[in-house]
């Protein structure tokens, strides 16, 4: 063992030695002991709005630098690239096409500009279209000096640069190894608090009880530790590997959770086999699912599944919103892996969200699961300002059904020759009585998952 | 992280495109981002499987005609060049239009080149006519299969009678701008 000692190295032990001490002393004291207890230092709000009046302060910058260039600075636009004029029907598209007053009429009608209209929709869809945006992280309209959110904001001044270059120091030399400790602590005990510095959550009266189900808008897997965080539930999911097969399989150890295969059809009916008698049974937990199936981007909310709302009893729906200007907590699945994401997660400036707890629901009369999941959904895209979308989130890997493509040559098909009885051999699809064929659900072939929680 | 930045789009080419197209500065970066996030094997180029990705597209009876039009003759993948050019003929007319570009003797976004993409939406082996088949097919994509083959036939044959002015049983372009004088409003602005 003596060919170790060299001069210098009992010095470098030493300080490492008290450097990691004082390290661990800090985080105990400051994060840790507080967070158990419940205690907070108003730390956080500082750091936030610190962070924000910095934020600001680059994007007026970038637009000071992009107008001596005498452009304009890209800025997302909220509402698409294109300005799109209110949403109407095929029928009322085409009346004001052929200028024609009277509506459908005994004889078929058609005129070879018909096709305007069919080709203005494809090529708005082919510009922005309100699906494929969803599965990728959300544009922001100021820069919050991440690279990984830089779209068009070049060098503009020394200043920024400097300032982008600090901000990488703090990130990755003070907060990505206080949080990766943290994790290291936290994920031996299964708790994961690590990227946590704001949360505020309301209406706790809300909260879910034994016996009910509780639903959630999807954007990453830390929504389950926001929640659980705030009280106990049991899961439903999609059975991973790595990691967090890992975390699931000592998950099932403390608590019953559902995990299945999404794959395997037989699987379907045994899980909403499972989640029935849990739910009939008042002591345990409840349960916590994510209907979309999938993680979206966190500005809309995509079609529910309605497995879980088929279940008879009362489903308690939650509204999260995370801050996009802190950092994007979007997990891209198709793009990297869990502990990639934990390690963009842990090096941001902090994740934050705002988590509402809506009154419960129950499945009304005459309501079939459709119905009430849809309207379930409108309640969380309300609370938190997303957009209600009806499009299937099963769309980030699979194709659209042509049985949508069906509907709309159904309609243009009533233009031409009026109602009709349809030598039809379609499936007999539940139509719904509105003119706009994405609402319409096809409930037959389901072969998607009906309550599904990860990816 | 990817390359969605326009540092990958040269000023030189922004300014060709410019003027080629008439679109502006930063409507050609914002298309450029949307070029980029639809081009998935960021080859940059895209697909007919980049274009069908789009389920508001895919479900569009016309969606493969559409996509069609933007691939040049015999080929798979279109750049953003092309791509660009064919979107072009989608941008509004304005009333102080000049071109610059004295080569291009008509901008891309003008009436008759308006009216010639949806033209060439029909004439599928471009010999400038639409033939009673063009028509059938389609109609059929339109329409699908709530419509029988006598009706449609029926319906095709009235629409060339109407139009066809010089008797030879199918559609020339002159024909088909007069007969779209008929709709009422611009759709295609």
């Amino acid at each position: 063992m003596t060919w170790f000692t060299f001069p210098g190295d009992n010095l470098l032990c030493r300080c490492l030695g008290i450097s990691i001490t004082a390290w661990l002393t800090l985080l105990f004291v400051f994060i840790i002991v507080p967070a158990v207890l419940g205690v907070s230092f108003g730390i956080r709000r500082l750091y936030m709005r610190t962070l924000l009046k910095i934020f600001e302060w680059a994007t007026s910058r970038m637009e000071m630098g992009a107008k001596e260039k005498n452009q304009q600075l890209h800025k997302p636009y909220s509402n698409g690239i294109i300005a799109k004029e209110s949403p109407s029907s095929l029928q009322q598209e085409l009346q004001e096409l052929r200028g024609s007053a009277s509506c459908l009429r005994s004889e078929p009608e058609f005129e070879m500009a018909d096709i305007f209209y069919f080709c203005r929709r494809g090529v708005e869809s082919i510009l922005d279209d309100e699906v494929t945006k969803r599965f990728s992280a959300q544009e922001l309209e100021s820069w919050n000096l991440l690279t990984r959110s830089n779209y068009n904001f070049r060098h503009i001044s020394l200043r920024l640069t400097v300032l982008w270059g600090l901000g990488v120091l703090i990130r990755y030399g003070i907060l990505l190894p206080l949080r990766v400790t943290l994790a290291i602590t936290g994920i031996s005990l299964l708790v994961v608090l690590t990227t946590f510095v704001g949360f505020l959550p309301n209406r706790e009266e809300n909260k879910p009880k034994n016996g009910g189900i509780c639903v959630s808008n999807h954007t990453t897997p830390i929504d389950v530790i926001i929640l659980a965080n705030d009280g106990c539930y049991s899961m439903v999911g999609q059975v991973h590997g790595g990691l967090m097969g890992m975390m699931q399989r000592a998950m099932v150890k403390s608590s019953p959770h559902i995990w299945f295969e999404r794959s395997e059809v037989k699987d379907r009916h045994l899980v909403a086999k499972r989640l029935s008698d849990h739910v009939a049974d008042k002591t345990k937990q409840p349960i916590l699912i994510f209907p979309e199936g999938t993680c979206i981007n966190n500005t809309s909310v995509m079609m529910f599944k309605k497995g879980s709302f088929e279940i008879a009893c009362t489903v308690y729906p939650v509204a999260i919103k995370y801050d996009p200007r802190f950092g994007d907590a979007f997990w891209n699945s198709s793009k990297f892996g869990l502990v990639n994401y934990l390690l963009r997660m842990m090096s941001s400036w902090a994740i934050v969200c705002s988590v509402w707890y809506l009154p419960p629901m129950n499945r009304e009369e005459g309501e079939d699961a459709m119905q009430f999941a849809n309207r379930v959904k409108a309640a969380i895209a309300v609370q938190g300002g997303l957009v209600d979308l009806i499009w299937d989130g099963g769309l980030k890997r699979a194709k659209v059904k042509d049985a949508f493509k069906e509907e709309q040559q159904k309609l243009y098909s009533k233009v031409l020759v009026g109602e009709q009885s349809d030598t039809t051999h379609l499936e007999d699809e539940n139509q719904e009585e509105d003119e706009n064929p994405e609402e319409d659900e096809n409930t037959e072939d389901e072969s998607n998952q009906d309550s599904t929680k990860g990816q | 992280m990817g390359s969605r930045a326009s540092t990958l789009l040269r000023e030189e080419e922004i300014e060709e495109i410019k003027k080629e197209t008439g679109f502006s500065h930063s409507q050609i970066t914002r298309l450029y981002s949307r070029f980029t996030s639809l081009d998935k094997g960021e080859n940059g180029t895209l697909s007919r499987e980049d274009f069908q990705r789009i389920p508001e597209l895919a479900i569009n009876p016309l969606g493969d005609r559409i996509i069609n039009a933007f691939f040049p003759e015999g080929e798979d993948q279109v750049n953003f060049r092309g791509f660009m050019r064919t979107l072009a003929h989608f941008r509004p007319i304005e009333d102080n239009e000049k071109s610059k570009n004295a080569a291009v003797s008509e901008p891309l976004n003008s009436r008759t080149n308006k009216l010639l993409f949806a033209f060439r939406l029909y004439d599928l082996d471009r010999d400038d006519k639409i033939s009673r088949d063009e028509l059938l097919q389609v109609l059929r994509m339109m329409v699908g299969v709530n419509i029988s083959d006598e009706q449609l036939g029926s319906i095709a044959d009235r629409t060339i009678q109407e139009a066809d002015t010089n008797g030879d049983n199918s559609i020339s372009f002159n024909e088909f701008i007069k007969a779209s004088f008929v709709v009422r409003g611009n759709c295609m602005t």
